[in-house]
Formats: C-alpha cells, sequence, structure tokens
C-alpha cells in the first residue's frame, strides 16, 4: 500500500485517463479524413473550415465579450465579497451571506439558470446579451469570493495595519497595500471566473435571448448532430489559449510571490532594527 | 443597517467612513439576494401557477397587492400533484439520486488513491502534479464531454483499438455508447479533479509521524490506514463528495450526450419540460423538488466549508 510503485503507477493511470481523451481530441483536429477512425494525414483543413463559418465566429465573439465582462464584474463583486467575509467579523445577516457565497459553488445549472430566466421574465427584461452576462457574473463572484478570500485569510495583517497605525485612509490603504498583495489571488479569481463563462452551457441557454448565442451553445448544437472535425479545431485552440493563460499565470504568480515574500521579509526586518 | 459599521471591530477591520464599509458588505449582498435568492422566490411562485398558452408561458406573477392575499388561498397543487402521478418523473429522480450516488462512489475510488499518491509524492513535484490535476479542469466541460462521443461511440476509437489488438473481431463493435455505462465514464472523467483537490488537501495536512509511530508499534500498514488515514482524511472525503454528488444529481450535458434515450436524469426532464415541452410551471416544479432533495447535501456542505475556512 505504501510502495512507491504503487503510488507511480496510480498517478500513471489517473493521469493518463484524464490526458489520452484531449490528446486525441486535439490529435484529430489536424486529421485530413472526416472520419475519426480514419488517419488522413496531416491537415489543417478544418481550421479553415472553422475561420470561414460565420456563425462559429459570431458566437465565438459573444462569448468573449460575455466573458471578460462578466469576469471583470464578478471579480470586483467577489473581491468585495471576500472582504466582507473576511474583515468584518460581524454584521447582519452575515451566515446568510457566506450560504450565498458557498451555495452556487454547487447548485445544479439547471436550477441556477431556470430561475433566472423566471426572474429576468418577470422582470419584463429581453433576453440577450446582458441576462447572461448578468447570470455568469453572479455564479463566478462566487469562485472569485473563495479564491480571494484564502488569499485574505493567510497574509500578513501587520502590514495593512502599520499603514493604518501611521493614518493611512483605509481606502487608501487598502488600494495600496492590501490588494496589491492579493493581487495575485485576484488574477487567478479573474481567470476562473474567465474560463467558467466561456465554458457555460446550461445557464447560458436558458438566459440566451435571439443574436446572443454563445460558443457552447453553437458547439453543443453542432455536436449533436455528430462530431465534426471543425469542432476538434475550435476545441484545440480553446484547449491552447486556456493553457497557456494558466501557465503564463502560474509563472507570474509564482515571480510576485517571490517578491512578495522578499518584500514582506525587508519591512519586518525595517520595523525590527 | 447603520448596525454594519458600528460592530466592526478597529483593531480586526480595515476601518474607514463609514459608507465605504457599507458599500463593501452591501453591494455584493444586494447582488446575491436580487439574482440568486429572488429567483428562488419567483421559481417557487411559479410552479404553483397553471401553464396559460402565453408569452411568458404561465399566468401573470403579480397582479398588485391585493394579489398577496389571495396568494395562499389561490395555491395551486397541479404542478405537483402531475409529478407524483406519472412515474417518469419519479423515476427520473430516483434514477438521478442512483447516477449520483454510483458514480460518487466510484470517484472516491479512482480519487483517493489518485490524492494518497500525491500526498506521498515528494514536496518538489507536489505542485507541479496538482497543476496537472487542475488542468484538465479548465479545459471546456463540453469539449471533455464531446471527446469522450469520439471514443465510446461504435465506430469509434475504442472499438477500433480493440479490433487492432484482437480482443474483438472485426465485425463486432463497443456497445457503450449511449448507455448507461457512457453516463458513468463522462462523470467519472468530467468531476474527477472536484474529488482529488478536496482529498490531496485533506491528506497533505496529515501528520505522517503518526503513522511512523504506528509502524514503530507494529502495526500493519493496511490497519494504519483504516484507523489513521482515513479517519483524518473525512473532512476531504466529506466534502469531495457533496462537491461532486449534489451537480451530478442535476445534471445534463453528460446524461444527454453520452446517455441513451433509457437514460433518466431529472436535469434531462427539466430541460425537455422547458425546452420541449415549453410548460414552464411543470419545469419549474421539477426544479423545486430537486433542490429540496439537495437542501440536506447542501447543507453538509457549507458546515465543512465554513469548517474549513
Amino acid at each position: 500500500m505504501r510502495s512507491p510503485r504503487f503510488d507511480a503507477t496510480v498517478l500513471t493511470l489517473g493521469f493518463a485517463f484524464l490526458y489520452i481523451p484531449i490528446i486525441i481530441l486535439i490529435v484529430y483536429s489536424f486529421n485530413a479524413s472526416r472520419l475519426v477512425t480514419v488517419w488522413g494525414g496531416f491537415s489543417l483543413n478544418w481550421y479553415s473550415a472553422m475561420w470561414s463559418n460565420q456563425g462559429l465566429m459570431d458566437a465565438a465573439w459573444v462569448t468573449a465579450r460575455v466573458g471578460v465582462l462578466s469576469a471583470t464584474l464578478g471579480t470586483v463583486l467577489g473581491t468585495l465579497a471576500a472582504l466582507a467575509l473576511t474583515r468584518f467579523a460581524r454584521f447582519p445577516g452575515r451566515m446568510a451571506f457566506s450560504g450565498m457565497i458557498y451555495a452556487p459553488l454547487v447548485m445544479p445549472e439547471v436550477i441556477t439558470g431556470l430561475s433566472l430566466l423566471l426572474l429576468f421574465v418577470a422582470m419584463g427584461v429581453d433576453r440577450g446579451f446582458w441576462t447572461v452576462t448578468i447570470a455568469h457574473t453572479t455564479f463566478t463572484m462566487c469562485y472569485v469570493a473563495i479564491v480571494v478570500q484564502s488569499r485574505l485569510l493567510t497574509f500578513d495583517r501587520s502590514l495593512e495595519e502599520a499603514a493604518l497605525d501611521l493614518g493611512c485612509p483605509p481606502v487608501k490603504t487598502f488600494f495600496k497595500i492590501t490588494l496589491p498583495l492579493i493581487f495575485p489571488a485576484v488574477i487567478a479569481g479573474w481567470m476562473l471566473a474567465f474560463t467558467l463563462s466561456l465554458d457555460d452551457l446550461v445557464i447560458a441557454s436558458f438566459n440566451t435571448g435571439p443574436g446572443a448565442t454563445t460558443l457552447p451553445i453553437k458547439i453543443y448544437s453542432q455536436v449533436r448532430l455528430g462530431v465534426t472535425p471543425e469542432i476538434n479545431a475550435i476545441c484545440t485552440i480553446l484547449i491552447g489559449l486556456v493553457t497557456l493563460g494558466v501557465i503564463a499565470a502560474s509563472l507570474t504568480t509564482k515571480r510576485t510571490e517571490i517578491r512578495r515574500v522578499r518584500d514582506e521579509h525587508l519591512a519586518a526586518r525595517g520595523t525590527t532594527s | 443597517m447603520a448596525n454594519v459599521v458600528a460592530e466592526a471591530n478597529p483593531a480586526t477591520g480595515t476601518g474607514g467612513p463609514s459608507w465605504t464599509r457599507w458599500l463593501v458588505v452591501a453591494v455584493p449582498y444586494i447582488w446575491l439576494i436580487l439574482f440568486f435568492v429572488a429567483p428562488f422566490l419567483i421559481i417557487l411562485k411559479i410552479s404553483f401557477s397553471d401553464t396559460a398558452i402565453s408569452i411568458p408561458p404561465y399566468t401573470p406573477l403579480f397582479q398588485g397587492f391585493g394579489a398577496i392575499g389571495d396568494f395562499f388561498s389561490q395555491l395551486d397543487f397541479e404542478n405537483y400533484i402531475f409529478l407524483t402521478e406519472d412515474p417518469l418523473y419519479i423515476w427520473s429522480y430516483l434514477s438521478s439520486l442512483r447516477i449520483a450516488a454510483i458514480s460518487t462512489l466510484l470517484l472516491l475510488l479512482i480519487g483517493y488513491p489518485m490524492a494518497l499518491a500525491m500526498a506521498r509524492a515528494p514536496t518538489s513535484i507536489r505542485p507541479t502534479l496538482v497543476m496537472l490535476v487542475i488542468l484538465p479542469f479548465w479545459t471546456s466541460f463540453l469539449i471533455r464531454v464531446y471527446a469522450w462521443i469520439g471514443i465510446l461511440k461504435p465506430d469509434g476509437l475504442l472499438t477500433l483499438l480493440l479490433q487492432t489488438i484482437g480482443l474483438m473481431g472485426p465485425d463486432q463493435q463497443v456497445q457503450i455508447f449511449r448507455t448507461d455505462y457512457a453516463v458513468f465514464i463522462g462523470i467519472v472523467y468530467s468531476y474527477l479533479p472536484f474529488m482529488v483537490l478536496p482529498l490531496y488537501a485533506a491528506l497533505e495536512k496529515m501528520d505522517h509521524s503518526l503513522l511512523e509511530a504506528a509502524s514503530d508499534l507494529g502495526c500493519p500498514p493496511w490497519k494504519a490506514f483504516w484507523k489513521i488515514t482515513f479517519p483524518l482524511s473525512l473532512p476531504g472525503v466529506i466534502a469531495g463528495s457533496m462537491i461532486c454528488f449534489i451537480p451530478i444529481t442535476g445534471e445534463f450535458v453528460i446524461p444527454d450526450l453520452l446517455g441513451g434515450a433509457d437514460t433518466l436524469m431529472i436535469g434531462k426532464t427539466l430541460w425537455t419540460e422547458f425546452f420541449g415541452n415549453r410548460d414552464w410551471p411543470l419545469a419549474s416544479a421539477v426544479a423545486v423538488i430537486l433542490l429540496i432533495m439537495l437542501v440536506i447535501p447542501i447543507m453538509i456542505f457549507q458546515n465543512q466549508q465554513k469548517k474549513v475556512a
């Protein structure tokens, strides 16, 4: 049970299971043949087919705008929520508030999607770009709140306290001290929010309207008709973008983390000597 | 609302003019009440209304303040009674719970050894392993389910592989696609990172001197596992199981794309009711009952999260 060979086997099998389907998908996006079981040679045909598919490109553009807007809104709201949860020990309805932050993380999407749609209909709002954006903001802000909260709970509060003791106004303290310190978490939260928005089919399907077809809705309707290498091509591009983003984010986080530890160390030495 | 400010302790709060502190709490609070809590009240109200052939397809929600008084006298249980009368819905709920329970068990059986192996790996490679688990989670859910269609369909890659290595004759095909087995594969594949990460977080924190002490005292490894490792990882087991079980119960994409016509899941039923039959009140009633079924798991999950935070 404790042997390293057992562990290595488990990990190899586990990661093979996680990655082989994705790798196959990527490989077949370069397949000249339309059939998934026949390798017809290397080809970029499906990428050009995808590029000239106007419906797909329009959907990609809608998704990008919804993603950027809802991730940004969700990050602002989620960061505020994280501050409220970690910095204000007591306020009326704090329990209910933390419940509202955790519940959307596990809530089945069909429920969230349907209930929001009924709200929009009851309010007499036309469904479209903005309703999808609001829906995405609402569920992504909770993920951002969790990510930022964990950072706020672990960082050294003495810097914040020092600024306040020296008479720095709290809002200025937040922007000069707190925000730079939690910034990697805020960026990570934004990226998570963006990919979640990019990924969402169910909530978007309920809340979308004419002219606001997102990429997952488009992909879903084509997938129902069967596997097409064109979809493989767009999926490969999405996977590539996300992988690059995650690697870039983890590198910058690592670098800022090293700098932050060094700065905190210097600051600590400055205060003691 | 003024006591939001008064309550804050200057030693622990960020301090500041009352309105900024008020805003920090109020803005996300009001947003969530408006777009997360209010919709549930509306869905509850609509589940009690009649279907009308109009757009929006339900009888008007709000007819002035007098209507509030009439609300309770007008409660219409028609949709709920319909749900209990048609076995399709009862079977959908039961089948969703069954599929979610079996999937969660499978996820635990696969995820636990992975998380354990990760926690026992050298410290230097652990961040890379965590990254490798997270990366598929960042790639689209839909794409990952789609990838399995090409593998599992009768003329897909699995058939090709089995025919090539001779386990299957050239005229035979794998009959997994559009069955419950394909749904289980899709669910386990999609939710594995959600199971591994909480388990890893719990196992990584574990004090290894406990296991050394047990082995020094002559405790066999498998017994030490059940007496020490597993009980200590229980918070991770509960968190991971809830994070998987709750959304799987309402899953739509996986049973729709990989499951067969006889794969009953309530997320799919709700979707058909809404988009196919355009019966909004009935879809709302389906959602309300699903939510009631999930209240207890959701509360277990929230308690667990509060303990961790």
